[in-house]
């Protein structure tokens, strides 16, 4: 408790940022309560929900189980990093525009996750993003939405003039 | 669009939209309880109890009081009211005041300057128990009434007990062709929302004495009066406030010790306080899925009409009161609006246990009485060699009818969701013709678009709305409901923007908030598009017909002509003549003051006028229909579920893409409570839980989670806002059945138990291979005493609704009939 702080250097969301903290601090409370970016969640904090992924140096990792000091001089992004100049990313906008976020809590970590996934393959098929994304739970969507956005998100980025099926917004007819 | 068979004049209502709150949901800015960070602020956390019944002789918190950093301990006589959801049931305290009931139970509170300090302080905290003997299950309750759980119950360690008969049930019975009898056994599983529970509370000291809680809620309403009452304070001095919830599913809607703890511990030092559960935490909070043990006998004709059905629910309903009293009606109520029952009997029980209390989950104690009666007959169906589509299709509860128990049925859409299912899975060409190892399976569901009467007896409307006009031409709505990811908000201002020709972008939405909006009971019992949609129709047309007034003036046209649209307001009949909808609104302004109205909703009174007919009635009642395909390994038992088809008749569609996503999300909690989520706890008599973990309770992931196929069908109710009825509870409803049906088709052994995990698989096809029963379920419904019935003519038997002369209850039910 009343550990001297440690203080790190590290690039957060494309920013070179220096923080001070109690050194047992896990990346999950560094972020949210040293640097006040309360958008990366939690479901346990025991490394078995993937609801406080953030990447590092561009993988994903669960911030619960990573030490803040283990970051000194690496890349983190967190969900506050993905949209840039007020323009959301495209996977932000499918979500949106799926309703992929329902409750919203599981959705920066989905987000970052499915980044990742994407700068590694831009095509992936529904089994590929299945299991990219099968280390993160959401009570809310059954994950249909989500796949669908990270499609409709990957066409996109592909530079395809992509729009959601009418069976993903209305039901078969 | 989902409508499109028949056009209509919406602009907004029934096309998929992307939600108010999606911007701030996909960028990490919405602000749940626990991203509040409030200067001063104290960290809060409880001592559980580690016995599962016991009686508290002593505790001792000098030591932690003494530890640095530590600002106030608290313990149960700090706090000595008790409260909890029901009128019927206070029996619970913030901290336990002599006794625990479950392992989790809090005991003792302490707030520190950090976490780590209140963890500290936890362990300097002396409890002496004397360790009393414990009930692990309904079973074992009902069969050892000493010593009390409680010191209030129907009998015993029975808190509820409950008879209910609609007509002579014998009679019905002995008229049928066929009789068939089940058991069948629903296991205990948990809401786990992904954001685990939180609350804030923050205390302005006399003259103000003022109190503000934020909190991971779904009834900020019910959390004010707990707080009132457990800390006597006047509710006009405390300010709940409903953060957006991570997912609660009915885990978040009783008021809850934390929430008063930290309320009280805020009082005492003069500064914030937070808590947020750990997931272990969460476990203990509980109130979900009661493991009911059901039996049902019904008789049918060689056609499958029912003559009489007579059902009984056992509920095991953990230590406390919670919601059980309504989820134990509830296993009993809605067994009649699907298929006609001409004669129907209920009888249920909830035991004390002492296991963390359970509540209401999604579907609220109708998907346990829902999996038995859609096995069942799946069941009577290959009896009479009848195709199960087909036997149901044949007996569907007319649209706009009276059921025995006297619930009012309006439109009815199971009929076009059966077609529409069984089109789409091929189910004609599969269905006993798959080869062995695969299967399909059908079920249909029903489901209440929120409960017809409020949970304390009051005769205020459920559901208010206010809305103001800005000179700016922007609205805001204010409604007490709260946004658990459900897309209330959303609802709010698609509703106001489609009465006052906006974009529901123009459309503020504040909600949740006890000081700032009225009252909204709450978002359970899927209630709250219909009541908070109808309360907003009224309020919109309300500022409509202001606006419309000086419109007309200004553009010299009778008012019957002035339209609004497209954010302007114009003759409809010369729409070129017209104004822009501030222009308008500032007309109004000039001439009447500040544009504001408000709207309310009160469901119209319920036919069913006997004790008990407070949990069934509903404005409206949604319909759903189910085919799941499954494979089963023979091997091993394991069961996967590739695929499910859902239709699910739903009014009218305000948001399609909501809708859908509504519909999915059921279709996947329904599979992992029919696959594989249960609350187990170890069988010995300590009853600790086994597995309070999101790694250890299995929920699917998407390597888990099977395609869905969709189909909204769209039947508009005359009570329904714009005719919509819910859609976010009944499509799980019919799943769970539906893949045991499959199950059943694939390799001929029937799991009469949730959830049916591949060892229940496995047991049932050795038993089949040794000659024995092909099934693996429950054994026997044990000998309750149960009271004399409560009797009702069902209305084909010139009932009115009330109970017989002599019958329990009848005046107070009267009482409730005149509210
Ligand atoms: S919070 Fe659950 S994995 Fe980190
Ligand atoms: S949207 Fe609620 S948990 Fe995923």
């Amino acid at each position: 408790m009343a550990d001297a702080k440690a203080k790190i250097a590290l690039e957060l969301n494309g920013e070179p940022v220096e923080v001070a903290f109690a050194p047992h601090k896990t990346l999950l409370e560094v972020l949210r309560e040293d640097l006040g970016l309360t958008g990366t969640k939690h479901g346990c904090e025991l490394g078995e929900c993937g609801t406080c992924t953030v990447l590092v140096d561009g993988t994903p990792v669960l911030s619960c189980l990573v030490l803040g000091l283990a970051c000194a001089g690496h890349r983190v992004k967190t969900v506050e990093g993905m949209a840039e100049r007020g323009t959301l990313h495209p996977l932000q906008e499918a979500f949106a525009e799926l309703g992929a976020a329902q409750c919203g809590y599981c959705t920066p970590a989905f987000l970052l996750a499915a980044e990742a996934l994407l700068a590694t393959d831009p095509s992936p098929t529904r089994d590929d993003i299945k299991l990219a994304l099968s280390g993160n739970l959401c009570r809310c969507t059954g994950y249909i939405k989500i796949y669908e956005a990270v499609e409709l998100a990957a066409a996109r980025m592909r530079g395809e003039d992509a729009k959601p099926a009418p069976e993903t917004l209305y039901g078969v007819q | 669009m989902a409508s499109s068979k028949k056009p209509t004049r919406f602009r907004v209502v029934g096309k998929a939209h992307r939600k108010v709150d999606a911007t701030a949901k996909v960028t990490g800015v919405t602000r749940f309880a626990d991203d509040l960070f409030l200067p001063r602020m104290l960290f809060a956390k409880l001592l559980r109890s580690p016995h599962p019944h016991a009686r508290i002789i002593s505790i001792d918190t000098s030591k932690a009081a003494a530890l640095p950093g530590v600002k106030a301990v608290l313990v149960g006589k700090d706090l000595p009211i008790p409260f909890g959801i029901l009128p019927v049931s206070q029996d619970e305290h913030a901290l336990a005041l002599d006794k625990v009931r479950f392992v989790g139970d809090p005991v003792a509170a302490v707030a520190a300057t950090s976490e780590e300090a209140a963890t500290e302080a936890l362990d300097l905290i002396a409890v002496e128990y004397e360790v009393l003997r414990a009930f692990p299950d309904a079973l074992d309750a009902v069969e050892h009434p000493e010593p009390a759980i409680h010191d209030y119950a129907d009998a015993g360690n029975i808190h509820k007990l409950i008879h209910l008969e609609f007509g002579d049930v014998d009679r019905g019975l002995a008229e049928a062709d066929l009789v068939r009898e089940d058991l069948f056994f629903f296991e205990g599983n948990t809401h786990l929302p992904m954001e685990q529970h939180a609350a804030v509370a923050d205390w302005s000291p006399p003259p103000d004495g003022k109190l503000t809680l934020w909190s991971a809620t779904q009834t900020p309403h019910y959390v004010h009066r707990a707080l009132a009452k457990v800390l006597e304070l006047p509710a006009a001095r405390i300010r709940v406030i409903a953060c957006p919830n991570g997912g609660a599913f009915g885990g978040k809607s009783d008021p809850f010790s934390h929430e008063i703890v930290v309320a009280k511990l805020a009082m005492i030092t003069g500064r914030p306080v937070k808590i947020t559960l750990t997931r272990e935490e969460v476990f203990y909070c509980h109130r979900g899925r009661h493991p009911t043990l059901m039996w049902v006998k019904t008789g049918v004709k060689k056609d499958g009409a029912i003559t009489g059905m007579h059902f009984k629910s056992l509920l095991d309903g953990g230590g406390y009161g919670s919601y059980g009293v309504a989820s134990t009606y509830y296993t009993g109520a809605l067994q009649t609006v699907t298929y006609h029952v001409p004669r129907y009997k209920f009888q249920g029980a909830r035991a004390f246990t002492n296991k963390p209390p359970c509540g209401p989950k999604r579907g609220h104690g109708t998907p346990q009485p829902r999996f038995a009666l859609e096995v069942h007959l799946d069941k009577i169906a290959e009896q009479l060699g009848m195709d199960p589509a087909e036997l149901r299709l044949k007996h569907l509860v007319p649209p706009n009818s009276l059921t025995a128990n006297w619930l009012r049925i309006g439109t009815m859409g199971l009929g076009p969701c059966i077609e529409k299912v069984v089109r789409g899975s091929g189910w004609k060409q599969k269905f006993k013709q798959l080869p062995y190892g695969k299967g399909i399976g059908l079920a249909c569901s029903s489901y209440i678009t929120g409960a017809g009467l409020p949970i304390y007896w009051n005769a205020m409307p459920h559901s208010g709305v206010q809305l103001k006009c800005d000179r700016g031409g922007g609205v805001t709505v204010f409604c007490g409901s709260t946004e658990i990811g459900q897309g209330s908000d959303s609802i709010l201002a698609t509703i106001v923007a489609e009465v006052l020709g906006l974009h529901p972008f123009d459309v503020a939405v504040v909600t949740g908030d006890t000081d700032l909006t009225p009252v909204d009971l709450g978002s359970y019992s899927s209630r709250v598009t219909l009541m908070t949609g109808n309360a907003a129709i009224q309020a919109a047309e309300r500022a409509r017909d202001v606006i419309a007034r000086h419109a007309a003036k200004k553009l010299e046209t009778p008012i019957e002509r002035i339209t609004f649209a497209e954010g302007r307001v114009f003759d409809v009949q010369e729409p070129e003549r017209g104004l822009t909808f501030a222009e308008a609104v500032q007309l109004a302004e000039a001439a009447e003051g500040t544009v504001g109205t408000v709207g309310s909703y009160t469901p119209a009174p319920s036919a069913a006028k006997y004790r008990g007919a407070g949990v069934g009635p509903s404005p409206a009642y949604s319909y759903s229909a189910c085919v799941a395909e499954v494979d089963v390994d023979p091997a091993t038992g394991i069961v996967r579920v590739p695929k499910i088809w859902i239709a699910h008749d739903v009014g009218r569609a305000i948001n399609a893409a909501t809708v859908m996503g509504q519909i999915e999300g059921s279709v996947y909690m329904g599979l992992g409570e029919a696959l594989m989520e249960e609350m187990a706890y170890r069988g010995n008599r300590n009853v600790v839980h086994k597995i309070p973990s999101l790694l250890e309770y299995k929920s699917p992931t998407t390597l888990e989670m099977c395609d869905v196929v969709t189909y909204v069908v769209e039947d508009p109710d005359p009570n329904g806002p714009f005719g919509a009825k819910e859609c976010g509870q009944g499509p799980l409803l019919p799943v769970p059945p539906a893949v045991a049906n499959a199950v059943y088709d694939a390799v001929g052994v029937r799991i009469d138990e949730v959830p049916i995990t591949p060892e229940k698989v496995f047991k049932a096809l050795r038993r089949k291979e040794k000659g024995e029963a092909a099934r693996f379920g429950p054994a026997r419904f044990p000998d309750i005493a149960w009271p004399e019935p409560t009797r009702v003519a069902p209305p084909w038997d010139g009932g009115d609704g009330r109970a017989a002369e002599g019958g329990r209850g009848r005046k107070k039910a009267a009482e409730g009939a005149r509210r």
